[in-house]
């Protein structure tokens, strides 16, 4: 072994790793910015070598794909539509902000989401033409919540109880979840896979737009968040925990409350997800109601920094490349899949470009630092 | 009817018991790959445009191909295919450090993104009626029977009658298990993933032990994706038809409890598990639905009665899901 040592004690390795102090703000973000470029640079790059297209106009078909013909003065449906996925992917990575604090990796979003749309669901159809319109509003509300943080709570418990590996734990709960609306649509469907859209207990639609009142809702819920995560005493907690559990237990916190606690929050957030999924949107629920949003939400949220202001950002930036490249997609005849490379790409640059911010590489014969 | 339930379970398990394997590997090294399902996905991809282009090479007609070359085609193709994304895995998660999960995250939506994109370009390419695309020829090749399968009756159906994989898949478990329980290796790969600090001051070279065992692990777990395409779908690739398997395997690894050669017997389960509803008589499509949670809530069960328990032998790596850099400890 001391030989060893001392072979390397000769042999210098060229190249060293160190790790920062803290980096000023705003270079921080200068780097995630130009991660976050040069990924929508490779994306175009790959797009034009596939498609022949040129280089720019990759870009203007995302653009107008995107926003539709906003700047032709025409309609805003693709708008509005972008908006409203915004809104949902935003609601889903919010979900999971509290629990991603505490270091708890709740994978398990898509789940809880599902489970909330389906208490929206059984209430829409068994409740429907038994109760008063704004108590029925009430009840879907409240069941969705409560469906939602059910299904977070259980892996909580564990987790909090026996120390149970609640990465696992939440990812399969998602299987379950998904089983279990697949036999509730084909009772309810009559042996389809589908069940018509119902009328009764739809969310009310403000104006004449449909996706308004999600964006509000989901605009609320960002704002309290922040103010809970930053201001509250909770919030503090969570961060506590999230720090070091044995500092959380030294000064008194219980964390084993906390936890649950957190994760009946992250679950009954999910659980409105869903709602404004079922109830809000759909009208109706199958296996593909949240669509795999539950992962991109994890992503969302880690790329945001757990700061909810800067997720608006970050799941604006992954709607607008999922659309923009599906449309891409469209124009030139590639498959709708290239949309999920784009997004894959985009992500493991940022989740890639924080080691530049947290290291710095230095090389052997210059003192000087190198910052790729 | 209870041979080819047995046959049909073993069928169904061995694409989960090479992506558990894989991932045992992985996690042993101390890395939580929830990149597997799309390191399955790619690792298909790859055999099913390495086969492609060999079938179109030799003109579509079967005399003209080789019987060991269309075997190793796919096969090398695959292993290349899920190597890389085995190294884009390690380099992020390994050399920069990035996070465990939403690395893994991010390689599963661009793996599946991949394969079909890849796939559904083929299915555009060869013009077919069908959202798929049928290599049956190579197809053949892999299901090939060893001679003496059919002069057994049911033990020679039960244990010769399946596709060379099959017999790769169990002897890769087997061989993992030895590596990792009985050799320097195996030692010192446990010793990484448990406490890498402790690994690195007793001169093992923690970086290298990591990037392996991340790419022969996905290797291995890309495997799977090649013998679901080849042996069970009989070469039909269509897309998404692989559906959540890679999930599946995630979770037989702790049902495994992190023992290669519990995952043989384990997948076999899964695989009777997913299968068990068309068996049973008398069971209405809803009922079976609820059936097809059976693996996901045993697995549920595993993970919390060996988390109570508390046995050491049973527990994940210690340093699961943790990036380790050496100046900090």
């Amino acid at each position: 072994m001391t030989d060893t040592k001392k072979a390397k004690h000769h042999r210098e390795p060229w190249v060293h790793i160190v790790k920062r102090d803290d980096l000023p703000w705003w270079k921080a973000w200068l780097i995630r910015i130009s991660a976050i470029v040069i990924a929508i640079l490779l994306v175009g790059v790959i797009s034009t070598l596939l498609t022949k297209v040129s280089f720019l106009e990759v870009y203007e078909v995302m653009i107008k794909g995107v926003f539709g013909r906003l700047f032709e003065g025409g309609s805003t449906t693709m708008l509005w539509k972008f908006l409203q996925e915004t809104a949902i992917l935003l609601c889903l990575a919010l979900a999971v902000t509290p629990a991603f604090k505490m270091r708890f990796w709740n994978c398990g979003a898509e789940g809880q989401a599902l489970m909330g749309g389906l208490a929206s669901m059984i209430c829409m159809i068994e409740l429907g033409d038994k109760l008063p319109y704004p108590v029925l509003l009430g009840v879907i509300f409240l069941t969705s919540m409560l469906a939602g943080a059910l299904w977070g709570v259980i892996p909580a418990i564990f987790k909090a109880q026996y120390n149970t590996n609640e990465t696992l734990f939440t990812l399969m709960m998602n299987y379950v979840a998904t089983q279990i609306i697949k036999y509730y649509v084909y009772i309810e469907g009559g042996g389809s896979n589908t069940i018509q859209p119902v009328a009764a207990g739809n969310l009310p639609i403000i104006g004449d737009n449909r996706y308004l009142l999600n964006v509000i809702i989901v605009a609320v819920l960002t704002v309290g968040l922040f103010i809970y995560q930053k201001y509250s005493k909770q919030g503090y907690e969570i961060s506590v925990v999230g720090e070091s559990q044995n500092t959380a237990k030294y000064v008194g916190i219980n964390v084993k409350k906390v936890i649950i606690r957190t994760m009946i929050i992250s679950g009954a957030i999910c659980g409105i997800a869903g709602m404004l999924l079922v109830a809000g949107t759909d009208h109706s629920i199958n296996t593909n109601t949240v669509g795999g949003q539950g992962f991109t939400a994890i992503m969302v949220s880690w790329l945001g920094q757990f700061n909810p202001f800067i997720m608006v950002l970050m799941s604006g930036l992954v709607v607008f490349l999922r659309m923009g490249a599906g449309k891409v997609a469209d124009t030139c005849a590639l498959n709708a899949s290239f949309a999920d490379i784009a997004v894959g790409i985009v992500i493991l640059f940022v989740v890639g470009c924080e080691f530049f911010i947290r290291y710095s590489v230095k090389f052997k014969h210059s003192n000087k630092e190198v910052k790729a | 009817m209870i041979i080819t339930f047995i046959c049909r379970a073993i069928l169904l398990g061995v694409p989960l018991l090479f992506g558990s394997v894989g991932e045992i590997i992985t996690e042993k090294s101390g890395h939580l790959n929830l990149g597997i399902p799309g390191v399955m996905y790619v690792g298909a991809i790859s055999g099913v445009i390495g086969s492609f282009m060999y079938e179109n090479a030799c003109g579509n007609d079967i005399a003209a191909m080789n019987p060991f070359l269309s075997v190793c085609i796919p096969l090398l193709c695959s292993i290349i295919g899920s190597v890389l994304m085995g190294l884009i895995y390690s380099f992020f998660t390994v050399t920069l450090r990035a996070n465990q999960n939403v690395t893994g995250l991010a390689l599963t939506t661009f793996g599946i993104g991949l394969g079909n994109f890849f796939g559904g370009s083929l299915i555009k390419l060869v013009d077919s009626d069908m959202p798929s695309i049928a290599l049956t020829k190579t197809s053949n090749f892999f299901t090939t029977k060893l001679p003496f399968a059919d002069d057994l009756g049911a033990v020679g159906e039960i244990l010769f009658s399946h596709d060379f994989l099959t017999y790769v898949a169990i002897a890769i478990a087997i061989i993992a298990t030895f590596v990792l329980k009985r050799t320097r290796v195996g030692l010192n790969l446990r010793a990484v993933g448990e406490n890498p600090a402790t690994a690195d001051a007793a001169g093992i070279n923690v970086t290298r032990y990591k990037y392996v065992a991340t790419m022969i692990g996905s290797a291995v777990a890309g495997l799977g994706g090649l013998q679901y395409v080849f042996a069970y779908a009989n070469g039909v690739w269509s897309n998404n038809a692989f559906g959540d398997r890679g999930w599946m395997a995630i979770a037989l690894v702790i049902f495994a409890l992190w023992n290669p050669s519990l995952a043989i017997a384990g997948s076999f389960l899964f695989g009777a598990l997913c299968n068990a509803n068309n068996y049973i008589q008398g069971l209405g499509t809803e009922t079976q639905e609820l059936f097809k949670m059976l693996p996901y809530v045993v697995t549920i069960i595993v993970l919390v009665f060996t988390s109570m328990r508390k046995k050491r032998e049973h527990q994940p790596p210690e340093s699961l899901g943790l990036s380790y850099f050496r100046e900090e400890r």
